[in-house]
């Protein structure tokens, strides 16, 4: 488990987050081990009280199991472990989405791209996109210079 | 009037509108403050803020000129000392000892000397040769070895004043490390003072802003981050700026 700290977040957070990521690639798994509170804080230079706040809040949420003596394990729980994939899933592709319109792909574009991405042939449509794309710069404000359907709305 | 402690026990350190002047200077200007149990402190701000002589007067080195200081719930004495470790910001240490005969002599004054810490704490942080003399060690080195021998002693408390101040970054990464690596959880509760924030403040459980001898703001570290959504690096250039 690897923890790169991002200081303007709540540290303990950041732990939940990066099991919960570790267990929807399948990195961890139910039953298997986590590092003691020591070992992780001193892994992530980070404080053993924080490490045992993220610990209790997974045991809460039932995502992990405490035995006396033993350790903390990951639970085996088949519903919250579908669960935290779907919501990891919706968390990436609500970043990809966001990310998408910000440089500015309307939702057809989108679609279009992630369709032959998933064929494998997403590369051309990108070049083409991203001539056209330069081409809009030039008209701010223009729907599609290359489909001359405009009803003669003013620049 | 700032309040630490949430849980039910009786704080660890208490201060009753602590002032100190030296002189005409206010070191101190009426500080209440009161730090559970258990939790590693983070004692920021800037230069004359007041930092060393707050962790003077929780060790005895220094009087109040008015209000009280209580480690568990006496005013400095020498039962509170023998609970006390502390690291000085000074220089402390005879630079003809070797530091194997530092260590020896250090140790020899404290019942909760922990020699198999001392042997970790050697691995991790010194690796020196222990018959070097202790002024032939470079800063960073005595730096790291008078970390040794305040986390060496099993206290209840520990005040480490600057303990990354004025050495170079491998030493300062593993003098924290040290400090994690050696803190008891839940037992020790550790004070530490530095301006060496970005470094040091994955480790704190509260911290304190001291400014002009006042308490400025004492917070959940990580309820800080929530709230602000920036490190507390970022936060004490705000309030300072």
């Amino acid at each position: 488990m690897r923890i790169e700290l991002d200081l303007a977040k709540p540290i303990y957070q950041q732990i939940i987050d990066e099991v919960k990521r570790s267990v929807a690639r399948g990195d961890l798994k139910p039953g298997d081990k986590l590092p003691s509170h020591r070992e992780l804080a001193q892994k992530a230079g980070v404080n053993p009280n924080t490490v045992q706040r993220a610990y209790r809040e997974m045991e809460q949420a039932e995502l992990v199991e405490t035995l006396r003596g033993q350790g903390t394990f990951i639970k085996d729980n088949p519903r919250l472990l579908r669960e935290i994939r779907t919501g990891m899933a919706h968390q990436a592709l609500a970043a990809f989405i966001k990310e998408m319109r910000s440089l500015g792909f309307r939702d057809e574009e989108i679609r279009e791209l992630v369709e032959d991405g998933l064929k494998g042939t997403g590369e051309s449509v990108l070049h083409e996109i991203q001539e056209t794309e330069v081409s809009t710069n030039e008209h701010p404000g223009n729907e599609r210079e290359t489909t001359p359907r405009q009803d003669g709305e003013p620049l | 009037m700032s309040i630490l402690a949430t849980s039910g026990r009786p704080p660890l350190v208490k201060t009753e509108s602590l002032s100190k002047s030296y002189f005409l200077a206010k070191a101190l200007d009426n500080v209440n403050i009161e730090i559970e149990k258990g939790i590693i402190v983070g004692l920021l701000g800037p230069n004359g803020s007041g930092k060393s002589t707050f962790l003077k007067c929780l060790m005895g080195l220094v009087r109040p000129t008015a209000g009280r200081v209580l480690v568990e719930g006496r005013e400095p004495d020498v039962v509170t000392k023998a609970k006390v470790a502390y690291l000085p910001e000074v220089d402390h240490l005879y630079p003809w000892m070797s530091v194997a005969e530092t260590i020896k002599f250090v140790g020899a004054f404290y019942r909760d000397w922990q020699p198999e810490r001392v042997q970790r704490l050697l691995e991790l942080i010194n690796n020196v040769d222990p018959r070097v003399q202790v002024g032939r060690l470079s800063r960073g080195q005595r730096a790291r070895l008078k970390l040794l021998l305040a986390m060496a002693r099993s206290a209840p408390l520990v005040l480490l004043d600057e303990p990354l101040s004025g050495i170079d970054p491998p030493s300062r990464a593993r003098i924290l490390k040290a400090i994690v690596s050696e803190y008891e959880a839940g037992e020790q509760t550790i004070i530490l003072s530095t301006h060496e924030v970005a470094e040091s403040e994955s480790i704190f459980d509260k911290v304190i802003f001291l400014h002009k001898g006042r308490v400025k703001m004492v917070a959940d570290a990580e309820e800080l981050r929530q709230s602000r959504g920036t490190s507390i690096q970022a936060m004490l250039e705000e309030e300072y700026a």
